[in-house]
């Protein structure tokens, strides 16, 4: 094992692949010469040139379309989208092309594109550079969502995804790029739709991904000296959602709180609060609860910023509530 | 009388998939009259030698992208009428086993990367196409059909910005029949002179008329050479009409009776046919003969698309995910 950051777990899945594939290429704004607005593609370029690593003109329309386009016709793109506030610009390519056209043409075809792209709160960055958009991608059928915690989760889930012959929404989050982990040297990979448990405990489940997963691992690491044994559940990938794995974890536990960044209202947290109803409500001693961002655009002022998402304390406040 | 220089073989073939396609609407129009096709449909009858003209001038293994006025392309690409009028009437036996229908008519075996339901939805995927073509050097060229409606759309310049710039072998075939659903180009366009959109991202364009199929292929294979010799991207506007309304509850009611029998007076099949009659290439006989046979296929078309079962209840599910 060796320590690395999140941006150099990520990098390093892009490396590999392109090494590996000369299909796999990256295209996207600022990819190349700069290495990404948050560094990770840094050195690609260098080491690929710009036939494989491409710099394109600011249009992210036609960067998810033909990146669409050319895995229909047998390449492998992986296409940066800087911030995934920027997708509603290409929301029209994901949804009714990349989504669809396999099914639309009785699986004739496939779209085995990845697009790579970055949100979350805790820059100040305001209401277009800070969202939680997740809920919007797994509210479509016949794409998969990704949301990397750890930087083992970020490379193995990386190249899981340029393998997988569906478009993958893989979203970064800005506040993790210079966390770091554990990495195996050798080649790994991890399947999508496979959610880890982090942390093993038998009073109550927290289910958290991406930022809120560190938050909560944060607060079970605070409970446990107060005697709360908490089981931190990292769902992973979004869609398809492990629910397995999350119920099982309410079969032991009969508490059950989901901590997400995203607006709370018809967001991720009641996706997975309905569906852990749907499969273990008999095994639940308490509701459901959900702590998720606030129902606002993500405002700029860092005291408002941090009301807005769910932070330690409130989710250590949650539990407790949770256990009377 | 206008001379014309082709063989037997491909007068044949450019009026007979002509009439395919011409017959192939009129029998869906009465589809939908009847209530045996459900749903709706834009019929492309009245610029089918802009599909037949532009797929004659490229190579089998070459690619294009559709419209959802996009039936005459699937079959000037090599589609098979049964199975394409089974996908309109929804059944399994469909290119797309019955989950596209009319909107996404597009047997993507054929190298047709799939008609659009989305105005302007194959652009994105036209420079996609041209990337890995490029990428992979194979010397194939993506064809990107859409309408005067669709070149209004962000998308448009996105993409041809981007195949402008890496020099991407598309050849873009705009079909300019003068109305984006009700409002027309005038209406809709600061520029109407389409041509001019390409000229802004260096795109060099020439306008035919796109109801003449000869006139189509010779452009379409001009500027298909440009592309395929690593140029860049090129676009050809053929000037149309389409004969029905956008779809079928169309009252027509931004357009003149006139304007519309000036435009049937100049009608592809009829134009075309006579013309290889006065040129001695076909007989009357022989014409008449071609679309006889192709009723026979339309009808035997329809027979086997109403013969078809639908989709089984377990097909709902299948083909979302690879």
């Amino acid at each position: 094992m060796k320590t690395i950051t999140y941006w150099k777990a990520i990098n390093e899945a892009l490396d590999e692949m392109m090494e590996k594939d000369p299909s796999v290429f990256v295209m996207g704004e600022d990819v190349a010469i700069y290495g990404g607005a948050y560094g990770v593609t840094r050195g690609l370029y260098e080491k690929y040139g710009e036939e494989r690593i491409r710099d394109t003109a600011i249009s992210e329309a036609a960067i998810v379309g033909a990146g669409i386009g050319s895995a229909m016709t047998g390449m492998r793109p992986v296409v940066e989208i800087m911030y995934v506030d920027f997708m509603g610009i290409a929301m029209d390519q994901l949804n009714n092309q990349a989504a669809k056209v396999r099914y639309m043409f009785g699986g004739k075809t496939t779209v085995p594109l990845v697009i790579r792209t970055e949100g979350g709160a805790g820059r100040t960055l305001g209401a277009h550079h800070s969202q939680s958009l997740e809920s919007w991608f797994i509210h479509i059928p016949g794409i998969k969502v990704v949301m990397p915690s750890t930087p083992y989760d970020a490379k193995g889930l990386l190249k899981e995804s340029i393998l997988d012959n569906n478009p993958v929404v893989y979203i970064e989050h800005k506040m993790l790029y210079g966390t770091k982990g554990e990495v195996p040297e050798e080649d790994y990979t991890i399947p999508l739709g496979k959610a880890d448990v982090k942390r093993k405990g038998k009073d109550i489940t927290i289910v958290a991904y991406s930022r809120s997963l560190l938050r909560s691992l944060d607060a079970a690491k605070e409970l446990e000296k107060e005697g709360i044994d908490v089981e931190v559940v990292d769902p992973r990938t979004l869609l398809p959602l492990d629910i397995g794995t999350i119920s099982d974890s309410v079969k032991k536990t009969h508490r059950v709180l989901v901590v997400s960044e995203d607006c709370k209202t018809g967001g991720t947290g009641a996706e997975i609060g309905m569906q852990i109803m749907e499969n273990c409500f008999d095994y639940l001693d308490a509701p459901v609860v959900r702590l998720a961002g606030a129902d606002v655009p993500m405002p700029k002022s860092p005291v408002l910023e941090k009301l807005a998402i769910p932070d330690k304390d409130d989710i250590i406040k949650k539990v407790k509530e949770i256990l009377g | 009388m206008s001379d014309i220089k082709i063989t037997k073989d491909e007068a044949v073939f450019y009026l007979k998939q002509m009439m395919q396609i011409r017959q192939f609407e009129d029998k869906i129009m009465d589809l939908l009259g009847q209530n045996v096709a459900e749903g709706g449909s834009h019929l492309y009858a009245g610029e089918e030698a802009i599909a037949v003209g532009a797929m004659a001038a490229i190579k089998k293994d070459d690619l294009i992208t559709s419209t959802h006025r996009g039936h005459g392309h699937c079959v000037a690409k090599g589609g098979e009428l049964p199975v394409l009028m089974a996908e309109i009437l929804g059944k399994q036996t469909g290119c797309c086993k019955g989950k596209g229908g009319s909107l996404h008519l597009a047997d993507v075996s054929t190298g047709n990367l799939g008609a659009n339901g989305v105005v302007g939805g194959g652009f994105g995927i036209a420079a996609g196409a041209g990337l890995t073509l490029k990428m992979k050097k194979t010397g194939q060229v993506v064809l990107c059909f859409f309408g005067d409606g669709a070149i209004n759309q962000g998308i448009f310049h996105e993409s041809a910005n981007m195949a402008g710039k890496w020099k991407l072998p598309v050849v873009y075939i705009c079909e300019n029949n003068m109305y984006g659903m009700s409002v027309s180009v005038e209406r809709a366009s600061a520029v109407t002179d389409l041509g001019k959109r390409a000229a802004a991202y260096d795109i060099p364009s020439e306008t035919v008329d796109g109801m003449d199929v000869l006139a189509v292929r010779e452009a379409v294979d001009k500027w298909v050479d440009y592309s395929r010799g690593g140029k860049g991207p090129s676009m050809v506007v053929c000037n149309t009409y389409r004969y029905y309304g956008h779809s079928r509850s169309d009252p027509r009611a931004y357009r003149t009776r006139e304007e519309e029998k000036e435009w049937r007076d100049r009608d592809c099949i009829k134009v075309f046919g006579r013309k290889c009659v006065d040129n001695k290439i076909l007989t009357q006989k022989q014409v008449d003969g071609i679309e006889k046979e192709v009723a026979g296929e339309i009808e035997a078309a329809v027979k086997f698309a109403v013969d078809s079962p639908y989709p089984a209840p377990e097909e709902l599910f299948e083909d979302l995910y690879s």
